[in-house]
């Protein structure tokens, strides 16, 4: 582009290099002053919060004394930080599963059906995603009120009996996941819907040619070429759950005592409502480590694409 | 494909062989298991439509649940009629307008100079903008609300309890994002468009209003109903920083306003919400292409 043409000047006239030297440089720094609102914002709303929560944890409650690894020590010690890390690890890891499934089912029926009808489906199946998670998880705890809950309604009316929907620690966890399941399934069912469309027909018609069964199909053609989709959706959807806050605050607020928390919900807890920031900054800090992997996959993938261009 | 699935299954006689009967029989099951997975994906938000026209003493006797005997509009008219709601949806309104026009000015121009004029460390910058977006709001509010405190006693700027400090830290969620599907379409446009335009004289930034923006429209648009779902949609940011009832946004604020104790009055909250779930849906209704674009563009183009 701007290159080119300035090489072709300095081609015409050889030494106007000087001119061309400030047209690079101007171009390089008008770039910079261009990204740089970005590069401020990053770097003082996120970079630095974020190495800051990792000084905060080193503190003690009152902020006054560097403790080093006294508040992880102080964690390791308590019943309730292992119950809050199996909690977390429970419900990203079943939900995430979950939706992957339910997103994959549905993204093949919603692929199944004749293309005309697809839009009008796959528009009423991401509505969960649409609707902000505060307000639907409102629904939720509506259709799960202990004394008014329409599923127990059903359920009596079925003759069997109510359950307990967030009053018992287990029915609470499968709670808390079922309404995780049902915002991010949507999500999952479409990004592989895309990956779907983008699956060359020709491959299926060759199998099918070869006498593939429709499982053979799947996990022969579909998986390998939806790969690279379904692990960066998994991915994503695992940091994102992992990090979850809304759906278990107002669902259960970590109840019944504090059998649904997660490391977000807990660090809420502790950090804002109790006031201890240093131990609330090290609860949050445990996410961190999924994070990490997700960032080492990504930029992983990055430089290979860098690579293959 | 499916076209013609059904095409052949309807036009040629089932005698030809099992293949379109076999298909017949997979589309039928195809809609049944979709009826089904639309009734569970849907039942929220209808169940809240079905609480929110029923009267207060409908709601008490425990009659049908899943049935309006005697629909009214008594709670959109308390709710709407008081000031309270009418504030949250304002504050609400005014925060998402403004981060989304913070969001696209800085996306916009940074994914420009990322794409197109590279500096040095640029390829470096664009992917720790990916990285940025990875970050969850649940791990930065703790360190951000002890900042706060750190600049109202420097400064003696007030940020905490006001509803426009979230202008400020909502773009931390959406420009990362919007930056990367902007830096991905204009990635995507060919470079003699802005070959073509320098050499005719253009400036770099008539380059981006005359031609970069008008092409990426579309993105564009993605990434601006992005930067609005997420800050109409956040919750931890204002349940942290806001308290008082004035600051509050819609999220937050029907969660702690509406429930108050144990008293819930199910009719209002379920209005409350269905209410401010409202603009995101009807944004998606009208602009889901852009919606979904914006969706798959992460993946696709990352």
């Amino acid at each position: 582009m701007a290159d080119i043409a300035a090489q072709r000047v300095s081609t015409i006239s050889g030494d106007q290099r000087t001119g061309l030297h400030k047209l690079m440089q101007r171009k390089s720094t008008v770039a910079f002053f261009m990204a740089l609102p970005l590069i401020l914002l990053i770097a003082i709303l996120v970079a630095y919060p974020a190495g800051y929560a990792v000084y905060l944890a080193t503190l003690n409650k009152s902020m006054t004394k560097f403790v080093g690894l006294g508040n992880f020590d102080f964690l390791f010690k308590r019943a309730t930080f292992w119950d809050i890390v199996f909690q977390s690890c429970l419900f990203a890891i079943s939900a995430v599963i979950f939706k992957a499934i339910i997103g994959f089912v549905v993204a093949h029926f919603v692929h199944n059906i004749p293309s005309k009808g697809q839009r009008k489906w796959r528009g009423m199946l991401l509505v969960p995603w649409v609707i902000p998670p505060a307000m639907s998880t409102l629904a939720w705890l509506w259709l799960f009120d202990p004394s008014y809950s329409a599923f127990n309604w059903i359920l009596v009316h079925l003759g069997m009996h109510g359950i307990p929907w967030t009053g018992e620690a287990n029915w609470a966890r499968f709670s808390v996941i079922l309404v995780n399941i049902w915002v991010g399934a949507p999500f999952f069912m479409i990004m592989y819907l895309a990956a779907l469309k983008s699956v060359p027909e020709q491959l299926y018609e060759a199998a099918s040619i070869d006498g593939a069964t429709w499982w053979q199909r799947i996990w022969y053609v579909t998986l390998p070429m939806m790969r690279n989709i379904i692990a960066i959706t998994a991915l994503f959807s695992t940091i994102v759950t992992f990090a979850n806050f809304d759906i278990v605050r107002v669902l259960t607020s970590g109840g019944p005592l504090t059998s649904t928390h997660l490391f977000a919900t807990w660090a809420f807890k502790v950090g804002i409502e109790s006031g201890d920031i240093p131990l609330g900054a090290t609860v949050s800090l445990f996410m961190v480590p999924i994070l990490a992997v997700g960032a080492v996959f990504i930029l992983r993938d990055i430089s290979k694409r860098g690579s293959e261009v | 494909m499916a076209d013609a699935a059904l095409a052949a299954g309807t036009v040629r006689p089932v005698k030809y062989g099992s293949i379109s009967r076999d298909r017949k029989w997979a589309l039928r099951w195809s809609y049944f298991f979709l009826v089904l997975f639309v009734i569970f994906f849907l039942m929220p938000p209808v169940y809240m439509f079905i609480t929110s026209i029923k009267s207060k003493a409908e709601i008490a006797a425990v009659t049908n649940p899943w049935w309006v005997y005697s629909p009214t509009l008594e709670n959109y008219i308390e709710l709407l009629s008081r000031n309270q709601y009418l504030i949250f949806f304002r504050n609400s309104a005014i925060v998402s307008v403004c981060v989304v026009a913070v969001t696209m000015l800085i996306s916009v121009t940074a994914a420009f100079a990322l794409a197109r004029m590279k500096f040095w460390g640029s390829a470096t910058l664009a992917t720790g903008v990916f990285l940025t977006y990875l970050i969850p709001d649940t791990l930065l509010f703790i360190p951000l609300f002890k900042m706060f405190a750190w600049v109202r006693d420097t400064t003696g700027i007030e940020l905490m309890n006001h509803w426009w400090t979230l202008i400020i830290i909502y773009p931390t969620l959406s420009v990362p994002f919007a930056t990367w599907i902007m830096i991905g379409y204009f990635a995507s446009i060919p470079k003699e468009l802005d070959e073509a335009a320098l050499i005719d004289g253009a400036s770099w930034l008539q380059t981006l209003t005359k031609i970069f923006i008008p092409v990426a429209l579309p993105g564009i648009i993605a990434a601006t109903i992005f930067s609005f779902t997420v800050s109409w949609a956040q919750f931890l940011y204002p349940l942290a920083f806001t308290t008082s009832t004035d600051q509050l946004v819609l999220p937050v604020g029907i969660v702690t306003t509406l429930i108050k104790g144990d008293v819930f009055n199910w009719g209002e909250i379920m209005t409350g919400a269905l209410l401010g779930a409202a603009p995101p849906l009807i944004i998606y209704a009208f602009l889901m292409d852009y919606y979904i674009a914006g969706l798959t563009a992460g993946a696709t183009k990352g």
